[in-house]
Order: C-alpha cells, then sequence, then structure tokens
C-alpha cells in the first residue's frame, strides 16, 4: 500500500500550505503552486509518499484553504484514468 | 452575572477582530514573520472557535442576569428584546451568523468549498454587526478604554479590508500579473 497525495488542480490556487507542511516532497513555482520534487507527469498530480511523509500530507489535506488535497492508498503507484492540470 | 457577561463580550469581540485580521492575512498565502502559512490557518481557526466560546459564556451569563432580562427566544429570534430590542437584536444577529460560519468551517470537508466560502463571506457583514451591538447595547460606551478599543479595531479592520481589496493583495500577484520575480 502506497500513501497517494492528489492535487486537484482545478481547486488549488497556489497558496502555499502544502509546500510548507512537505517541504521533502512539494516545491513551489513562481507562480505559488506545489511541484512534486523528483516526479513527472501523472506522478505530479497523484504523488506516491514515502511513510514518513504520510501525516504530514494529512494535516495538508485538512489545512488546504482550497479543499483541493486529498490522500488515497493504492496498491499501484497511479490510476490510468487522470491526466496532470498542466 | 453582569459583570461577568460584559467582560466576556469584549474578549470575544477583540478575538472575532483578531479572527477576521488572521482570516485576511490567511487569504493573502503570505506568512507573518516568523509564522508560516499552516500557523495562520490554525490561528485563524483556534481564535475563531475561542472566541465562540467567549460569545457563548457572554450570552450565557445574560440570560442567567436579573437586569438584562434575556429571554431564551431572545438568543435565537433577533428584536424581539425588552431592553432596546434593535441593539440587542444586532447581537441576536451576529450571533446567529457566527454559528452559521461556525458550523460550516468545521463540516467544510464534509459540504464542499463552495458552500463553505458562500458562507464565510457572512464574516464581513458579522464583525460591523457585532461592533454596532457592542456600542449600541453596552452600557461602558462612555468609557475611554472601550471606544479606544473600539477605533483601533475598526481602523485595523479597515485597511485590512483594503489591503485586501487592493491588486497586490495575493503573494504570488506580482508572478501572475506576468512580471517575473
Ligand atoms: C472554526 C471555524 C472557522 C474555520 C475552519 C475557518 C476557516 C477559514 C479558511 C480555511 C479560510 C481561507 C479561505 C480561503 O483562503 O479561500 C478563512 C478565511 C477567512 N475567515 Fe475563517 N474560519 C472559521 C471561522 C471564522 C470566523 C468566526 C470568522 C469571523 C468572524 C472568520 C473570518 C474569516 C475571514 C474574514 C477570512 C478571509 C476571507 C476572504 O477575504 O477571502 N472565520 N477561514
Ligand atoms: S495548500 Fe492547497 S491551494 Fe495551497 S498550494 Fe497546496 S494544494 Fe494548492
Amino acid at each position: 500500500m502506497t500513501a497517494i497525495l492528489h492535487i486537484d488542480w482545478t481547486s488549488c490556487d497556489g497558496r502555499g500550505l502544502c509546500t510548507e507542511l512537505l517541504p521533502g516532497v512539494l516545491d513551489r513555482d513562481d507562480w505559488g503552486y506545489p511541484v512534486a520534487r523528483g516526479k513527472s507527469g501523472r506522478e505530479r498530480t497523484d504523488i506516491p509518499l514515502r511513510d514518513a511523509d504520510r501525516e504530514a500530507a494529512q494535516e495538508a489535506v485538512s489545512l488546504c484553504p482550497k479543499l483541493a488535497l486529498s490522500l488515497q492508498e493504492r496498491m499501484e503507484p497511479a490510476r490510468e484514468s487522470r491526466k496532470p492540470g498542466r | 452575572m453582569w459583570a461577568f457577561g460584559r467582560v466576556s463580550g469584549f474578549i470575544s469581540l477583540a478575538l472575532f477582530t483578531a479572527s477576521v485580521l488572521l482570516g485576511i492575512l490567511n487569504r493573502s498565502g503570505r506568512p507573518l514573520m516568523v509564522l508560516p502559512r499552516f500557523s495562520i490557518s490554525l490561528l485563524h481557526r483556534n481564535i475563531a472557535l475561542l472566541a465562540t466560546v467567549f460569545l457563548g459564556l457572554h450570552v450565557g451569563s445574560l440570560l442567567l442576569d436579573s437586569f438584562a432580562k434575556l429571554k431564551p427566544v431572545d438568543v435565537v429570534v433577533p428584536f424581539l428584546g425588552s431592553f432596546q430590542p434593535f441593539w440587542q437584536g444586532l447581537g441576536t444577529v451576529a450571533l446567529d451568523l457566527v454559528l452559521a460560519v461556525v458550523v460550516t468551517g468545521l463540516l467544510r470537508h464534509r459540504i464542499g468549498q463552495r458552500t463553505f466560502k458562500a458562507v464565510h463571506w457572512l464574516t464581513y457583514g458579522v464583525w460591523p454587526v457585532a461592533m454596532a451591538h457592542a456600542l449600541g447595547n453596552g452600557t461602558d460606551v462612555s468609557s475611554g478604554w472601550f471606544l479606544l478599543l473600539a477605533a483601533a479595531s475598526a481602523v485595523a479592520l479597515a485597511a485590512a479590508l483594503l489591503w485586501r481589496l487592493s491588486p497586490t493583495f495575493l503573494e504570488t500577484s506580482a508572478a501572475r500579473q506576468g512580471n517575473h520575480p
């Protein structure tokens, strides 16, 4: 089981709370939006997390001012059906 | 009970003022000096909840007070009170709105962002209503310290509101207007 942090790009407004809570996972671009470190493509939208980051991710989910984040548990890294927003 | 009711009312108002200021700061996406953004978010919530507790104490103690002559119905339905029904009614309006804001705030993940935000805009209405209630209904309006507190709060909020409406409000507004940092 891997925890997946999903970012809903239609909701995210780049407020940067998540990048503060998960500095090791997320970087911030010039517009304030979160960018998954060392990830590309779909894994920038459905980010696989290390177990150590799970708790901080939970916190980010409940604090994101736009409710743009959700945590999912997956057997495989990511689902085929979702395309990255950007 | 009378004194307790008054003091808890002031504390509640002061905390609500702080909460609105923090809400606006939170909205800008900026950290405050050493405080990171998520702390501001948490502070905003916790101060709002604390203010609501004091609001409960304020109303609860005055319900028990023989001088205020509050009836239980005055707590939810405005403008029925026997003592200054209009100004007291404003307090009831503020209470009802605050309850709506807090309940939707706590159920944010359940009801969704759209409903939450729609109700949360009420906060900009709650503050002036609560302040008018304090000034109109309170018996301390003549005392200098209260007027000073009220004026300072009003100035701070007006400044925050102007900032909120200004084009450079968002932390990222420069980048989003096309000027690369
Ligand atoms: C437990 C209850 C509350 C929670 C969970 C909560 C949560 C939030 C959140 C998440 C935001 C950011 C919204 C965004 O960035 O889009 C916000 C903003 C704000 N909140 Fe609250 N809040 C609560 C209670 C209150 C209360 C009681 C007041 C005032 C009486 C208040 C006043 C504000 C203001 C003025 C803003 C800025 C809104 C804007 O200009 O867009 N909040 N709140
Ligand atoms: S906290 Fe939410 S709105 Fe802010 S950058 Fe992260 S996902 Fe986007």
